[in-house]
């Protein structure tokens, strides 16, 4: 067998680059960013799309009006397909327009008018291809037409044609259908004026055929949206909704060629799997042309591409560090970038080490092999990582973990203070220092309230500690000690966790999503934290699925779950807590159920402020409450960790962009050279080990022949 | 023979409605039809409406198994079992929940699992069947007992090991071939040199020892105590008496996973990185989709009957003692 794997070696190892180059030689040089995934995007539909794994691709495809700034701090949006980022304009119930500092109360209407940039062109594709005669090529396919198609490569020709105003208005005219499913269809139904009224229409068109509903779609009016012109399109929001900015930047409000829509609609298309949520239609840098979700993704540069420059501002120390090397360069850098399908982070890992992928996060596994803490606390790279010329990268995510109450529980929940003592005991044995430590290789920060840094209305240092949990002692926070949280608990009723009502050791469930055996120690951990207040946990374990329903049902006492950012701004952690979000009553995000009228009402205001003094006192006050109840405990703050080799240019933690593809830079020389001198086949094993089958078969064959020339006694 | 393979063909048709009906029962028992929608929908802000809406459009609105405010025999019709199995037994497995034509996408993914599985059996037989028969040989002596022990530990070690070894020491520290990936047509071949070895390797322990097993019963019978009471070489015995008469327990084996080759592996793809239809089903039930579930539990099903008919049909071909009734 080594000589059979010797020689299909040699065969294999006849080309250019390494023998374990897992891609063709031809590609060597070329300005390709290699990376990876490890699970199928469910849908690339952008009316559809809302995981952070589908968006990592719909980002670099569609366009939608606006995207955040790569630089500045604190996230700051900026046009992209449209020209300026709109400034909402006020009505009141009367239709009179009304001063921009206007109460909020007043408003009765916000439109948002957006002028589209001249000139953007859509992607080469297939339903816009056009005849002689101005026809559309493909779109009137009968099934003759069809017969040997079943890739969107398939049709020969394609076409394009300009970005308008109504690609808009369609895009958001598909996330009412109800057809379509699209998950912001329920907030939009609140906000966007006609939306509702839309989508009852379209249901009414629900059991035609797929391309009369588009055609229902097509020429549906939606009430508040509304083409001002070729380049300009006008979106009425009900009341004063400051945050429906940010929304612009998602794929959701990206444009939608009704040509596509129609294109895919038609008979025989989904038999064939060519379907738009598998080939996007977009405007931006990069267009998918491989879409093979159980081998690899292919985005390629797309040649109709309006043109961008990379940004020339960014924050103090950014020239200095290089990554403004590339101010005002033309877009995008990179001609391609190949997603390889790696479930497993063995693979993964070992191919980032040689070189086959240019970024990867790190998993528990390999985080001591390429991260070390140095003598301040900071995570630096290992000696082998800095030899590699790896760089490292480190955020703190806009997201957080918490450990929650379910407020409607009789002995957890609840506004009494005797709760409220004993979910503040509770606040301070979880030591969620300790939790980071371990189960996240130190990559988290523990939460001092809901909102985490780099959002407004967080606060550093001393100002932003929870007094109920920390205190400030020597320059940091301190977690509260031990004897204050059973000081707590006697308060409370439950000295040594024993109920002075029933003499009992208090009893509390934990509702646990656990699918292995790595949750074990993570459950240890925590019955080990409630046990120090003589607090017996009972684990209850279950699947996401059953976890959700008591979720909805409210049967919990403590769980554990998270969230990440939609928008930067405090109002998408802060509804979190809003009463009327609840989930048990109104299905909300608020999963602990929290219910504070001075809360709700300070929500209330505070959401429609902009940025300010006004604002931060108010944040400030929600906080203190949330903090006073104590809902939830507060948990932690994910730090992400990104490794870059040296030939990757450009990658800046952005943990808002989706569309930093365009940005990135890679020297493919210097990483072909560097692949071959890291990947040099080491030939003795082989040979050896043909050797040493030549040892084990030479004495057997002499064996056997002197067995056979033996005489028989 | 043509009256007893329509009889086993016959025989499938309940087995089949049992396997179906057990996928089911097990699958709905961990999910419903709102856990099957959310995770469609996506886990942030979906509502009650667009999950009804996502489960009438799937046809998941029914009810499971019977349909009360119906009755009699549409009941039973008008019901998710029914609708969503009745056309699988003319082999049409329609779409996934998140819309896919599922026979492409098996016909797709079978190959690959194919250019995986066939290189291992064949040279996996090759090589376990050269094995045994030196064991044989030496039967009785230290290289017997020393092989055994060595075919017991490596039967004992994961096949996880074996990946991980194999991706580690040929990948890693000697970089002779990709430690994981994929390619289509003629390029393929580099990715598959590495599972195809650890595939063999994994197999030798417990491969080998069941033919040694076959080899030694065979051994100790009359015929071959005659051949070898006649002078005949140790070899000859071996290869053209003791193998020939030992291919029938062989055959067995061999031909009752040739169907399930398709099938593919799960953890050698997981870790390889191969798209064939061994992660497939994996990812569906990850996924909770159910069309893709009961589809590829059933074509197990039936390539497992198909292979057991085959073994029956083999068993004439190379015994002539025996005859299908």
């Amino acid at each position: 067998m080594p000589v059979l794997v010797l020689v299909m070696l040699s065969v294999a190892g006849c080309g250019e680059s390494a023998w374990n180059d897992p891609y063709p030689a031809s590609d060597a040089e070329s300005k390709t960013v290699y990376s990876s995934f490890n699970e199928r995007p469910k849908h690339l539909d952008p009316a559809r799309s809302y995981s952070s794994n589908e968006v990592a691709f719909l980002g670099q495809i569609y366009e939608p009006p606006l995207q955040y700034h790569f630089l500045l701090r604190p996230y700051r949006l900026i046009p992209l397909a449209a020209i300026e980022v709109p400034v909402p304009r006020y009505y009141d119930a009367a239709g009179d327009p009304l001063p921009a500092d206007a109460p909020a109360t007043d408003i009765a209407r916000s439109d948002y008018l957006i002028q589209v940039r001249p000139g953007i062109r859509f992607q080469p594709h297939p339903a816009f291809a056009r005849d002689a005669e101005g026809r559309f090529r493909y779109h009137a396919l009968s099934e003759t037409d069809l017969r040997g198609v079943n890739r969107l490569n398939d049709f020969p020709e394609v076409g394009s044609r300009e970005l308008i105003a109504e690609d808009f208005v369609h895009q958001i005219k598909r996330l009412a259908a109800p057809w379509l499913h699209s998950p912001i269809a329920g907030v939009m139904r609140r906000h966007i004026i006609g939306f509702q009224g839309l989508s009852e229409r379209l249901a009414e068109a629900e059991e035609k055929g797929a391309l009369e509903r588009v055609e229902h779609l097509r020429h549906a009016r939606l009430a508040g949206v509304e083409v001002v012109d070729r380049y300009s399109f006008r979106i009425g929001v009900k009341g004063k909704y400051p945050q429906f900015i940010y929304w612009l930047a998602m794929p959701f409000f990206a444009p939608m060629p009704w040509e596509a829509d129609v294109f895919y609609a038609q008979p025989g298309m989904r038999e064939r799997n060519i379907i738009l949520d598998w080939y996007p239609v977009g405007t931006g840098p990069f267009m998918l042309s491989e879409n093979n979700p159980n081998l690899r993704m292919v985005l390629m540069r797309n040649p109709n591409f309006h043109g961008e420059r990379y940004p020339t501002e960014g924050m103090p120390g950014d020239r200095e560090s290089g990554i403004l090397a590339d101010a005002g360069r033309p877009l995008p850098f990179i001609d391609r970038a190949i997603y390889s399908l790696e479930k497993e982070s063995i693979p993964r890992w070992n191919k980032f080490l040689q070189g086959y992928y240019d970024s990867s996060g790190i998993s528990s596994d390999a985080f001591d092999q390429a991260v070390q803490v140095d003598a301040e606390g900071e995570p630096i790279l290992t000696q082998s990582m800095r030899e590699q010329g790896v760089s490292l990268l480190t955020s703190v995510e806009p997201s957080i973990f918490y450990l929650g109450f379910n407020m409607l529980d009789p002995v957890v929940g609840g506004d009494s203070q005797r709760a409220r003592l004993l979910r503040r005991a509770i606040s301070i044995a979880v030591d969620f220092e300790e939790f980071i430590s371990i189960f996240v290789n130190g990559r988290g920060l523990a939460a001092q309230g809901p909102i985490p840094p780099g959002i407004f209305g967080h606060r550093e240092g001393e100002a932003g500690i929870n007094p109920f949990v920390y205190e400030w002692r020597g320059g940091r926070a301190v977690r509260r000690g031990l004897e204050e949280a059973r000081t707590l608990m006697r308060q409370a009723g439950y000295p040594d966790g024993i109920d002075r009502d029933t003499g009992r050791a208090l009893t509390i469930n934990y509702e646990a999503v656990a699918t292995g055996p790595d949750d074990r120690a993570r459950l240890n951990w925590i019955r080990k934290q409630f046990a120090k207040l003589g607090i017996e946990l009972v684990i209850r374990s279950t699947d996401y699925n059953r976890f959700q329903e008591k979720m909805r049902k409210g049967t919990g006492q403590v769980f554990m779950w998270g969230w990440n950012a939609d928008y930067p701004d405090p109002e998408n952690f802060l509804f979190l807590l809003y009463g009327p979000n609840g989930k048990v009553e109104h299905l909300g995000e608020n999963a602990a159920n929290y219910a504070n009228p001075e809360f709700d009402r300070l929500y209330d205001e505070m959401k429609y402020l902009d940025d300010g003094p006004q604002r931060q006192a108010m944040i400030d006050r929600l906080v203190e409450i949330a903090r006073t109840d104590a809902p939830w405990v507060w948990g932690f703050h994910p730090k992400a960790f990104s490794l870059h080799h040296q030939w990757l240019f450009n990658a800046h933690p952005n943990q808002m962009a989706k569309n930093t593809l365009k940005y990135r830079r890679v020297d493919a020389k210097r990483r072909q050279r560097l692949r071959r001198e890291w990947n040099r086949p080491v030939l003795w094993p082989l040979w050896a080990g043909a050797g040493l089958l030549l040892l084990v078969i030479l004495p057997a064959w002499w064996s056997v022949r002197r067995r056979e020339g033996s005489r028989a006694l | 023979m043509t009256a007893y393979i329509i009889r086993r063909f016959l025989y499938a048709i309940p087995i089949l409605i049992g396997v179906n009906l057990i996928t089911f029962l097990l699958f709905f028992v961990v999910n419903s039809p709102d856990d099957m929608a959310r995770m469609h929908l996506g886990q942030k802000r979906v509502t009650q409406e667009a999950i009804q809406a996502w489960k009438q459009e799937h046809g998941y609105d029914k009810p499971l198994l019977y349909n009360r405010e119906v009755g009699g025999i549409a009941g039973l019709t008008d019901t998710i079992f029914f609708e969503k199995s009745v056309r699988l037994f003319a082999f049409q497995f329609g779409s996934s929940d998140a819309g896919r034509d599922i026979g492409y996408d098996i016909s797709q993914r079978m190959w690959p699992s194919l250019a995986i599985a066939v290189p291992v059996l064949l040279v996996g037989l090759a090589f376990n069947i050269s094995f045994a028969l030196f064991i044989v040989f030496f039967r009785a002596t230290y290289i017997d007992f020393g092989s055994v022990v060595l075919l017991v530990a490596m039967l004992s070690i994961s096949s996880l090991f074996y990946i991980i070894g194999g991706q580690f020491i040929l990948g890693k520290v000697f970089h002779l071939v990709p430690i994981s990936g994929y390619d289509t047509g003629l390029q393929a071949w580099k990715f598959l040199i590495l599972p195809v070895i650890v595939g063999v390797i994994g197999g030798i322990g417990a491969g080998t020892r069941w033919y040694r097993t076959l080899f030694l019963e065979e051994i100790a019978k009359d015929y071959v105590r005659t051949a070898q009471a006649k002078g005949l070489d140790e070899r000859l015995v071996l290869f053209r008496h003791v193998l020939r008469n030992a291919l029938i327990p062989i055959l067995t084996g061999v031909v009752v996973v040739l169907p399930l080759l398709f099938m593919g592996s799960l953890i050698t793809e997981s870790f390889f990185g191969i798209p064939g239809l061994g992660s497939y089903t994996i990812d569906a039930i990850s996924n909770q989709d159910f069309a893709i579930v009961r589809s590829m539990v059933f074509l197990g099903a039936v390539l497992y009957i198909l292979g057991l008919i085959l073994t029956d049909i083999s068993y004439t071909l190379v015994d002539p003692r025996v005859r299908l009734q």
